[in-house]
């Protein structure tokens, strides 16, 4: 396969993904903003931040201008500019694709298009819901419809990347939206917040099912982090995108350092849990976690020639 | 005016198959049936855009039901004319590259070629494989009677179009396959077979294994992608980008997610001003740097190649039936539209004076821009253009206003007779191969004769049937 046309595929992969923990990041900070004693500009900002779209320095960041950036702008970290992207990358490799994929990339594609930040604003849950299903009727139909070849893993691989840097990311925001009022840690708000971002992440449930009980940011961050039956955990992610380039190396018969890479994260991640996260701080185990998923990324591009 | 389907006798033989169609179904349900074909189209996505009108870059084509009937024996003529011109402009651009004995003899002004922009002094003297350049030929054609069929204008570079002919037969099988059920109409999918063995005739001498062909397309944004895409995709080869090859040791090769892998064919669908910016564009960063010193030591072989595009322009078009006389020994089996060299002052005062009654285009214009349709224009336009034309006459030609032959085609609810042409695509490799068919452009305005898909023309699928009835 043409080293374009992986790359194509990557991101086709990477930016769906992205589209979708985009959206999920904007349900968040609308939930966590109209909390009782919510500070909705610092909570926009964290939001922003975790989006990957720094707000310039000294300015105040408001619900509009978050809706503006994350979901409406052209740039590449937003959700329409995600959704775009995934679309030329599919239509470079429209005959890579099956009909149900296509579809699901190119249908009502323009949805967004002319839409105000303020009307976006008033129905932002609806447009969260739209991105979140498009973004899952195009992975339904990878997994149902796609040959299970190299271009299957290079699109898979894209997803799993993306959304273990944006995990991380998500998590991030908890810690920074936090740190001012570190004493209240525990207290109400704080199991709203908590509350927030696990709906964000659809974890919600998950967490009941899982821990029982009381929220808790230990908890939380052993979901996020270690859980291996969670599909949007750091540890699940790993080990899928283990699992894609081992695939990958039997399908060419050849390995890279990518794969050494991947397999040290792997390991790294199997010899520590949370207590021993917390114990080292939260913040710069995500910084060392998000570093390591930036060099994978770079590495398989080295590896297959993007 | 000449109607493909009726004449003042009845329905034409080849055309009694679609009549009854017509007949039985009714325009109210064809044109029902025609919006679930359109929607069929747009979700394959095929579309094609429009350069310089802004708006939506992946319009649809619009496609008519109808189909456009050629007889049998019609096709033979067609066939055999079409071939006769392909090997004919293959034989004109050896002799221009090497002894140009045609210019020597006199039948043609060496400034036609050498001042012709797509002349490329880089190929004087270089052999390509089977000494073919143009590998794919496409010859518009267009009717005026029964047996009255001229040759337009010749497409030498990349013609495109093709997917459309594939396409629009698949859409009609799929739609109805009782049309098709006694084999009555010529298939016409070997076409994509037939390119790719084309192709790997062509091989270069470098080449010692498996011939590995490319696409070359400029990318997605291009018009034709969908095109380039279709045809990589039909014949099994990568499609590529220029950003995808490159040149070590006089040989091509492509990035692969297996490492570095060779190019021998280069079926290229750009512009020879962006293959290589080392020998044409320095400023573009576009092209693959040391293609043509690959192509030129035989490494590599580009199709068509570079500088073919000097046998196809409109004042050269002129002197085609002179080429088949000169290299063939034969008579044309399509003659040419009498055409005027506006560059020649007979043929000028000529123009001047009956400019409201003739087309008018630039000898280097393509896709039906900058033209004049004398009697379809208003005095002002006329006026304009002929401002256009004093200024500088050699780069104009001018053509009596045919009256194009229409077919039945589905306006709403109602049937109505519209203009059509007809591109058969001719394939030149070892041997000579032509699909039984073509690409039909319809003016889908009533009455206008400018059939380009860039001018708002249609397409309809195009029948060239087994045998006639008697």
């Amino acid at each position: 396969m043409l080293s374009r046309a992986a790359e194509n595929l990557y991101w086709a992969g990477r930016h769906v993904e992205r589209a979708d923990a985009t959206a999920r990041l904007l349900a968040m900070g609308a939930r966590m903003t109209v909390l009782p004693g919510a500070d909705a500009r610092g909570d926009w900002e964290s939001v922003m931040r975790a989006a990957g779209a720094l707000p310039p320095k000294d300015t105040v960041v408001g619900r509009l201008d978050a809706v503006d950036s994350l979901l409406l702008s052209e740039n590449g970290s937003s959700v329409r500019g995600s959704l775009r992207q995934a679309r030329e990358n599919g239509r470079a490799e429209r005959t890579a694709l099956t009909t149900q994929m296509w579809e699901a990339l190119n249908d009502d594609w323009r949805a967004l298009d002319g839409v105000t930040p303020m009307e976006a604003s008033r129905s932002l849950f609806d447009h969260v819901d739209w991105a979140i299903r498009r973004s899952a009727s195009f992975r339904g139909a990878v997994e149902t419809t796609m040959l299970r070849n190299d271009r299957y893993e290079f699109l898979r691989l894209g997803g799993l990347i993306e959304r273990a840097g944006m995990t991380l990311r998500l998590l991030d925001v908890k810690y920074l939206a936090l740190l001012p009022e570190r004493d209240v840690v525990g207290g109400g708000r704080d199991t709203f917040q908590w509350s927030a971002l696990l709906l964000a992440s659809s974890g919600l449930r998950a967490y009941h099912h899982l821990y029982r009980g009381e929220i808790s940011a230990t908890n939380i961050a052993d979901l996020l982090v270690f859980n291996r039956a969670f599909p949007r955990s750091l540890a699940f992610c790993v080990a899928d995108i283990l699992t894609a380039l081992d695939n990958l190396a039997a399908i060419y018969a050849q390995r890279h350092l990518c794969h050494e890479s991947a397999a040290e994260l792997h390991r790294s991640l199997s010899m520590t849990d949370i207590d021993e996260v917390f114990a080292d701080g939260l913040h710069e185990f995500i910084l060392q976690r998000l570093a390591d998923i930036r060099a994978l990324h770079n590495a398989v591009n080295d590896a297959y020639g993007f | 005016m000449f109607d493909e389907m009726k004449t003042e006798a009845g329905v034409r033989a080849p055309y009694a198959r679609v009549a009854d169609w017509i007949e039985d179904a009714g325009p109210p349900l064809l044109s029902l049936r025609s919006r679930e074909a359109e929607a069929l189209f747009r979700r394959i996505g095929i579309t094609f855009a429009v350069y310089g009108e802004g708006g939506d870059q992946e319009r649809l084509i619009p496609f008519d039901l109808v189909p456009r009937v050629i007889g049998a024996a019609e096709w033979d003529r067609l066939a055999a004319g079409v071939m006769q011109r392909a090997r004919a402009l293959n034989a004109f651009l050896y002799d221009v590259y090497h002894r140009r004995e045609f210019l020597r003899a006199g039948r043609m002004p060496l400034r036609l070629v050498t001042e012709n922009d797509a002349f490329l002094p880089e190929m004087i003297g270089f052999n390509p494989p089977k000494r073919i350049y143009s590998h794919i030929v496409g010859v518009d054609l267009v009717r005026t009677g029964a047996d009255d069929f001229f040759v337009l204008e010749d497409n030498c570079r990349t013609p495109s179009g093709v997917s459309y002919m594939l396409e629009n037969r698949e859409i009609m099988m799929r739609m109805f396959p009782d049309l098709f059920l006694d084999n009555a109409v010529r298939p016409v999918d070997g076409y994509t077979e037939d390119l790719r063995r084309t192709l790997e005739e062509v091989a270069p001498p470098a080449c010692r294994q498996d011939p590995q062909v490319v696409v070359l397309t400029p990318g997605p944004f291009n018009s034709a992608y969908y095109e380039h895409s279709f045809l990589a995709d039909l014949m099994g080869v990568d499609l590529v980008e220029a950003s995808d090859l490159y040149v070590n040791e006089g040989r091509v090769w492509r990035r692969t997610t297996r490492g570095p892998q060779v190019v021998d064919v280069i079926y290229r669908r750009i512009d020879d001003d962006f293959l290589d910016p080392l020998t044409f564009r320095p400023d573009s960063a576009l092209g693959v740097p040391g293609l043509m010193n690959a192509y030129l030591s035989g490494g590599v072989t580009v199709a068509s190649a570079p500088g073919s595009g000097v046998a196809d322009d409109k004042a050269i078009y002129t002197y085609v039936p002179d080429m088949i006389d000169f290299y063939l020994g034969e008579k044309p089996i399509l003659p040419n539209v009498r055409t005027y060299k506006c560059g020649e002052a007979d043929d000028l005062a000529y123009v001047l004076e009956h400019l409201a009654e003739l087309v008018v285009k630039e000898v280097h214009g393509s896709g039906g821009y900058g033209m004049l349709v004398g009697p379809k224009a208003t005095k002002a336009e006329v006026e304009a253009y002929r401002a256009r034309l004093v200024v500088d006459p050699e780069n104009f030609i001018a053509q009596p206003t045919l009256e194009l032959s229409t077919a039945p085609t589905l306006c709403g609810e109602h049937l109505g007779a519209r203009h059509v042409d007809l591109r058969p695509f001719c394939l030149v490799g070892a041997q000579l191969r032509l699909t039984p068919g073509g690409l039909t452009r319809v003016a889908m305005r009533e009455g206008s004769l400018v059939v380009n898909s860039s001018q708002g023309g249609g397409v309809k699928d195009t029948w060239v049937l087994t045998r006639d009835s008697v």
